[in-house]
């Protein structure tokens, strides 16, 4: 027969010629992040340069950019992730308004058209409604096969409907209010809406859950067996499948997880605001996608960070913040956010490009 | 050579995708120990046969037997953990990844209790590392992402991944087609290693030189069907080669180009040398097979 049958020759345990010396610096470039945690730096030091006479290097300007920075930079974390696994959520504005009018026409008093109930079984069942909404998003996405951009385009009207036409049904109104005076509410508010003073700046607790979901997220994509399902699915759904990665539930997991930021949305909004309106969340979806983007992730999926949707988060809130303490007409605000947009892209791309190439 | 029972066995299995014909009653095995052929030019329905080997696709029709049993898989992963491994020629592997995380993708070792189980990354790398050694492969940086290593390369990962993940069969789908000739005879010693350490192991190629040399038992596909089905002793390889290339079907091509030649101007003229190339080439074959035969 003419099969050969050699044993193969064992590697010789030398260090590789093939390998050179790579710096801790360029490892850093390649990390998806680097592009946010500079670009986040430079509009720091833009303003405190443009807007120091504003008062830009300040502890209330600090306390500022952070509070705003936290909601948006819970829901930014979280679209961080189901990016990564390939898909979008267009929906998660919406789901914040139907979470958060789902808690008030729940607790407003029966006569006021509500049910009057005590505020924790309402935020029960309001992350029970969330939770349902992104489950249904991602089983439609994983059943129709169709894009989840289109998929969650038809939620974010449908949900937004619901949560006007349920509400103005049930209550005859579109906003509701006086959230303070529920039961449960000491317990919420401390949870939820409280602050603590700094220097004399407010600092609002929801900069630790944006702190601490951004710490989880990242243990998650980096640390266990799902993130790295996270990174296959979205790098390449068949391939993953092939080689026994659960696709379809990772993906329904990760709708449901954008979901649920956006019921930790609505329910910080709705305490701190001590009531919830049925347009609450609008457009927050493309600002969760811009900190996303801005943050290095992909568009096409499997690849990206937690970590950078958080500076991508803080980024949009300088700039927004900035924007307001220098007096610039705030009509100009959006101009400046696609701007911001448009060069972060720029700069991400060339950044991970300069990586590659290392 | 063993010649026990099929340690993976397929009989009459047809697939249909709509109208389309896929497979029509198509009958194979491989035993532990051994290297069966699956030869066919392309469309022959070569890698829909490993899908539904590998469980992907589940037959329309035909029995399929692993040790023995009759199995139906829900999912590639139910092949898997029974150990048919394969290694498709997409390489069923994300470029964007790190080849560790590649290689551990989908059976990620972890340590660690409840809320604090992690994915062990040390781990990973050092047998990532080790495992490719053990095949003679040096990847210089674990952390390389996959889409920048060399094909061969690729492949390598994807057959010691298999391998070391206890794989009873071993399927591979056109491992050697993209590769030059150096890799590509790497990558067929990793079939023999494979196949000496008892895996049974499904080769699937168009390429008759590549299969020759390591295969015990041929199964040539044409167009959805078993043209032919041949241990290593019946058939020489001259006659594969002429089997492969299309015998018959191949001079007939060489004539009806001719003809459009003679009919045509320029354009004709360039179509004759193709012609004409082909008929050295398949000359050349002839003279190899001799040679090796
Ligand atoms: N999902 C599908 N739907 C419809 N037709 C399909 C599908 N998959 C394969 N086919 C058809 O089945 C036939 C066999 O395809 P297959 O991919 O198995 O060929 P192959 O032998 O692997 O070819 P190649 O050598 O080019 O890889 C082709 O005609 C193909 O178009
Ligand atoms: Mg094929």
């Amino acid at each position: 027969m003419a099969t050969e049958t050699a044993p193969p020759s064992p590697a010789p345990p030398q260090a590789d010629e093939r390998i050179r010396q790579v710096s801790g610096l360029s490892r850093l470039m390649a990390r998806p992040e680097l592009g946010a945690v500079v670009g986040a730096i430079l509009v720091w030091v833009f303003f405190a340069i443009v807007a120091f006479e504003n008062n830009f290097v300040s502890w209330a300007t600090t306390a500022a950019i952070l509070n705003r920075a936290a909601p948006l930079g819970i829901l930014a974390i979280a679209v961080a992730l189901l990016m990564i696994g390939g898909e979008f959520d267009l929906s998660i504005g919406s789901i914040v308004g139907f979470a958060g009018m789902t808690i008030m026409v729940l607790v407003t008093p029966a006569d006021a058209g509500g049910f009057g109930w005590s505020l924790w079984p309402a935020i029960l069942v309001a992350l029970v409604v969330a939770l349902v909404t992104g489950f249904f998003n991602g089983f439609l996405v994983i059943s129709t096969k169709l894009p989840s951009f289109i998929i969650t385009l038809a939620t974010l009207f449908i949900f937004r409907g619901l949560t006007i036409a349920l509400t103005r049904a049930r209550t005859n109104r579109t906003q509701l209010g006086n959230l303070d005076e529920v039961e449960g509410f000491a317990l919420a508010d401390a949870l939820f809406a409280s602050q603590w003073e700094v220097f004399g700046a407010r600092f609002r607790v929801a900069i630790l859950w944006w702190i601490g979901l951004a710490a989880i997220a990242t243990w998650i994509l980096l640390r266990t067996r799902q993130g790295n399902w996270i990174f296959g699915s979205g790098g390449d759904a068949n391939s993953a499948r092939n080689v026994g990665v659960p696709v379809n539930r990772v993906k329904i997991a990760l709708f449901m997880t954008t979901a649920f930021a956006a019921f930790l949305v609505a329910v910080i909004q709705a305490v701190q605001f001590t009531g919830a309106d049925t347009l609450r969340g609008f457009q927050q979806e493309f600002e969760a996608i811009i900190a996303v983007v801005v943050g290095g992730t992909l568009l096409t999926g499997g690849y990206g960070s937690a970590i950078g949707a958080f500076f991508g988060a803080l980024i949009f809130a300088m700039v927004q913040q900035g924007i307001i303490i220098t007096g610039v007409d705030g009509d100009w605000f959006q101009v400046f956010v696609g701007g911001v947009l448009v060069i972060a892209v720029i700069f991400n791309n060339y950044i991970r490009q300069k990586a590659a190439a290392r | 050579m063993s010649n026990g029972t099929p340690l993976l066995e397929i009989r009459n299995v047809s697939k249909f995708f709509g109208s389309v014909i896929a497979l029509q009653d198509v009958s194979a095995f491989v035993r532990a120990g051994e290297v069966t052929c699956l030869l066919g030019d392309n469309g022959a329905g070569k890698s829909t046969l490993i899908k539904v080997l590998s469980g992907v696709h589940k037959p329309s029709e035909g029995e399929y037997f692993f040790d023995g049993e009759q199995q139906e898989f829900e999912s590639p992963r139910q092949a898997l953990e029974m150990g048919i491994a394969t290694v498709y020629q997409d390489l069923a592997m994300i470029p964007l990844m790190s080849v560790w995380r590649n290689f551990f993708l989908g059976s990620e070792p972890t340590k660690g209790w409840g809320p604090f189980r992690r994915y062990d990354s040390e781990f990973a790398k050092a047998t990532t590392k080790s495992e490719m050694a053990k095949m003679g492969i040096d990847i210089r940086d674990p952390d390389q992402t996959v889409g920048t290593l060399s094909g061969g390369e690729r492949q390598s990962v994807a057959i010691a991944r298999a391998v070391y993940f206890g794989a009873k069969v071993l399927i591979l789908d056109e491992p050697t087609a993209a590769l030059g000739v150096k890799q590509a005879g790497v990558v067929l010693k990793y079939i023999l290693q494979a196949r000496n350490r008892g895996i049974g192991v499904i080769f699937i190629t168009h390429n008759p030189h590549h299969a020759y040399p390591v295969a015990d038992h041929f199964v040539i596909l044409r167009r959805g069907t078993v043209y032919g089905d041949y241990t290593k002793a019946e058939l020489p390889l001259e006659q594969l080669v002429q089997m492969m290339a299309g015998g018959a079907d191949l001079e007939v091509l060489q004539h009806e180009l001719e003809q459009a030649s003679q009919e045509g101007g320029a354009e004709a003229e360039a179509l004759a040398e193709t012609a004409d190339a082909i008929g050295s080439e398949l000359e050349e074959l002839g003279e190899k097979a001799d040679e090796e035969a």
